[in-house]
């Protein structure tokens, strides 16, 4: 019996891998693409795509993992990869993409950058992702700003608060907030979300130049100054404003506290604002967006791509189309207007998008003008998956007091990043 | 596979010698795929992770030699305790969970046992409803922990809006109790389990020695200490093989509960190894980290397993 069920799930194994086979030779009108765009508005997002390829006559083939931040997807990518065999294209995030560009798995979509004229339209610092040695192997999607803080219109309302344009105006708003008897900040305590706060902390404390200098260069003497030590002493100030119950909170239970009113902000990128469209929340009516105070003027972005993998010549044409379907004017407006971020095409008109979006569009041109858009060192705009990694288990154990001041915070961050650079 | 075989060989009449020799080698043909694969995809892996340790791979494997420069990594991150590093949490909390998830697994375990055994009603009612917490998978254990221990909405709240205001329990968002919460929600799942193994050993014990123990006029503590318990050593056997090694792999246990590693206090060498090997491109220090794990739980087993066996040899 024993033998007979296990020769028999032989010969099924033997089909099955005997049909994927037949699936992948068949079909080059075919686009595949792994993603994790899988939830509601994310997929509807992503749907606009798959109807425009459809016009040309391109079939879509889905390779999804579930999951929010796309970590099981990396994995699933990398196995993918290093077998020889990878999707068309697959969304990406990051320093992932360089990755993936240095190790020669990408492809070649130059010859479309150049007739589209792509340099032109995206936010030049982006492109760092986008090229490799001139060579263009990817497409971004959106461009997402990590520096924007969220607000409660009628909690702000209530308190008579007004919109801090400064870290000192925004301290004694939370404590207008904390004297009305309201969470004044809504924050989940996982190292993720601690570390993007910080990246609009740093940036508020410093500017733009020192931000750069410290972490797009790494320079030691930014890490080790007197400046960083006063972003960590500014961070810990904001740790007296969450409810005791925030370690380990999601980020969209956080955004929730907002929506609800039981708090009055939280600070996160522009993905929070799919949480408040879902709700069926207006922008400007029932939530205030603005940037984080002392941050006005320069844009903390990160950025979804679609990395183009090296295919072989009979998929190459369908990854083409899709490259050109995914930078159209059209399919920008519409994907962004959906999923809360903003174009990555400076080009893009901003009349589909709420308030929010166009201050997001504006803000992009005006800081890709003046370089003031910088990488999120948080989320792996800045430096590599190893460094940001180090970035947040140093700014988490400080926030959770593993790192008693700011002092040897100052000087563990900088040995942390050294050690992983 | 083999103890089906044999007694069939020993009945098979002696001119079917063919056909004794093909029931012979059947099972050997039957077994040998799985042999080959678990050859390959475990123990080839196992030496590929060990090279890779040696190796200065990030995010691809790479095969440039780096000697030991990853061990020393580790080596010194083993004693980096101001602010702890990531890999001495990682140690630390290894401990502080394997250990009193062992301990408590065994001890609940086998008092549940013992307990149900004693011919009560309804034990075939008890028995699955204990046992039922591992039909879940440990992140739905973990996030239903997770909600049930959260001061804002879970216990604490209830017990407050039962009137006693004063009571305090935040351990599940307090990044230095964390873990405690992970060995909670692991004990409560894993226990009916070695429960089943516990009474299942009782039930094998020889009747006629307990009656024998209860005519010498031995007390019930005396007939589970002194018989009882020493004769359902192997099942101790089992269950800690089983119990230790669910405790090393723990994984989504730790972060569902802990939600994400917050203030990095709730790191287990497998969260520990999974993050560097594939999220922050250090491959090669990821591996290190799993080969240590490896040599560790060969240093408690193979010993444990020598001793255990040797005497059930002798």
């Amino acid at each position: 019996m024993k033998l007979r069920t296990k020769l028999l799930a032989g010969a099924i194994g033997a089909t099955v891998v005997g049909a994927m086979a037949v699936a992948y030779a068949a079909d080059i009108k075919e686009v595949q693409m792994l993603h994790w765009w899988t939830s509601g508005g994310e997929a509807a997002a992503l749907n606009v795509l798959k109807q425009d390829l459809a016009k040309e006559g391109y079939a879509w083939k889905d390779v999804p993992v579930a999951g929010g931040g796309g970590e099981g997807a990396m994995t699933a990518l990398k196995a993918m990869v290093a077998a020889g065999n990878p999707p068309t294209a697959s969304q990406i995030l990051g320093y992932f993409a360089v990755d993936y560009a240095e190790a020669g798995k990408l492809g070649d979509i130059t010859s479309l950058a150049q007739k589209e004229d792509w340099a032109k339209v995206i936010p030049t610092a982006l492109q760092k992702f986008t090229t490799t040695n001139g060579k263009w192997d990817a497409v971004p999607v959106n461009i997402h700003s990590v520096n924007w803080v969220w607000i409660n219109k009628a909690v702000m309302d209530k308190i008579g608060g007004t919109e801090p344009k400064t870290f000192d105006e925004f301290i004694a708003l939370l404590d207008k907030a904390k004297a009305a008897g309201v969470i004044p900040l809504a924050l989940g305590g996982q190292p993720w979300q601690e570390a993007t706060m910080f990246d609009s902390v740093v940036m508020s404390t410093g500017g733009p130049d020192f931000y750069k200098k410290a972490f797009v260069d790494l320079d030691e003497s930014a890490l080790k100054s007197d400046t960083m030590k006063k972003a960590f002493d500014n961070l810990a100030k904001l740790r007296a404003y969450t409810d005791p119950n925030y370690a380990g909170r999601d980020w969209n239970l956080a955004t929730a506290m907002v929506i609800k009113g039981d708090a009055l902000v939280q600070v996160m990128g522009d993905w929070a604002k799919g949480e408040f469209k879902a709700a069926n929340k207006e922008a400007g009516k029932d939530f205030l967006c603005y940037r984080f105070p002392g941050t006005d003027g320069s844009v903390i972005y990160n950025t979804d791509m679609f990395a183009m993998f090296n295919v072989p010549a009979d998929r190459k044409a369908a990854q083409l189309a899709l490259a050109d379907a995914t930078m159209s004017i059209s399919f920008q407006s519409a994907f962004n207007v959906v999923k809360g971020s903003v174009p990555a095409r400076m080009d893009v008109p901003d009349t589909a998008f709420d308030m929010c979006g166009k201050k997001g569009i504006a803000d992009v041109k005006a800081a890709n003008a003046d370089g003031k858009f910088v990488g999120s060192m948080a989320q792996n705009y800045a430096q590599p998956p190893s460094v940001a990694g180090a970035y947040h288990d140093v700014v988490t154990k400080f926030f959770h007091g593993e790192i008693k001041s700011s002092d040897a915070a100052v000087a563990e961050l900088d040995k942390a990043l050294m050690a992983a650079k | 596979m083999t103890t089906v075989a044999a007694p069939i060989a020993t009945t098979a009449r002696p001119r079917a010698s063919l056909r004794e020799r093909m029931q012979n080698f059947v099972p050997k043909l039957v077994l040998a795929p799985s042999f080959l694969l678990v050859l390959a995809f475990v123990y080839g892996f196992n030496l590929w992770t060990f090279f890779l340790s040696f190796t200065n791979s990030k995010g691809f494997a790479s095969t440039t030699l780096v000697g030991l420069a990853n061990y020393q990594k580790l080596w010194n991150w083993t004693f980096e305790t101001d602010p702890p590093s990531s890999w001495y949490t990682a140690l630390v909390n290894m401990g502080l969970f394997g250990g009193l998830y062992v301990i408590f697994c065994l001890f609940l375990g086998l008092t549940l046992a013992i307990l149900l055994d004693q011919k009560i009603r309804g034990e075939g009612i008890l028995r699955p409803i204990y046992l039922y917490p591992l039909a879940l998978s440990f992140i739905v254990t973990g996030t239903a922990w997770k909600l049930f221990l959260d001061p804002g909405i879970g216990l604490e709240k209830a017990v407050h809006d039962w009137g006693w205001t004063s009571f305090k329990f935040d351990w599940v968002v307090n990044p230095r109790m964390m873990i405690y919460c992970v060995a909670i929600a692991g004990i409560w799942q894993t226990s009916g389990f070695v429960m089943a193994m516990f009474l299942a050993g009782l039930r094998g014990v020889d009747s006629e020695i307990i009656k024998a123990a209860q005519i010498d006029g031995a007390s019930a503590y005396a007939t589970y200490r002194r018989i009882i318990i020493p004769i359902m050593r192997p099942v101790f056997l089992s269950a800690i093989i089983i119990l230790t090694h669910m405790a090393i792999k723990s994984y989504d246990l730790v972060l569902s509960v802990t939600g994400k590693n917050p203030g990095g206090a709730a790191e287990l060498p497998s969260t520990f190894m999974y993050s560097y090997t594939f999220t922050r491109n250090q491959m090669a220090v990821g591996s290190t980290s799993a080969v240590i794990m490896l040599a560790t739980i060969a240093a408690i087993m193979v010993p444990y397993l020598y001793s255990e066996l040797r005497e059930k040899g002798r």
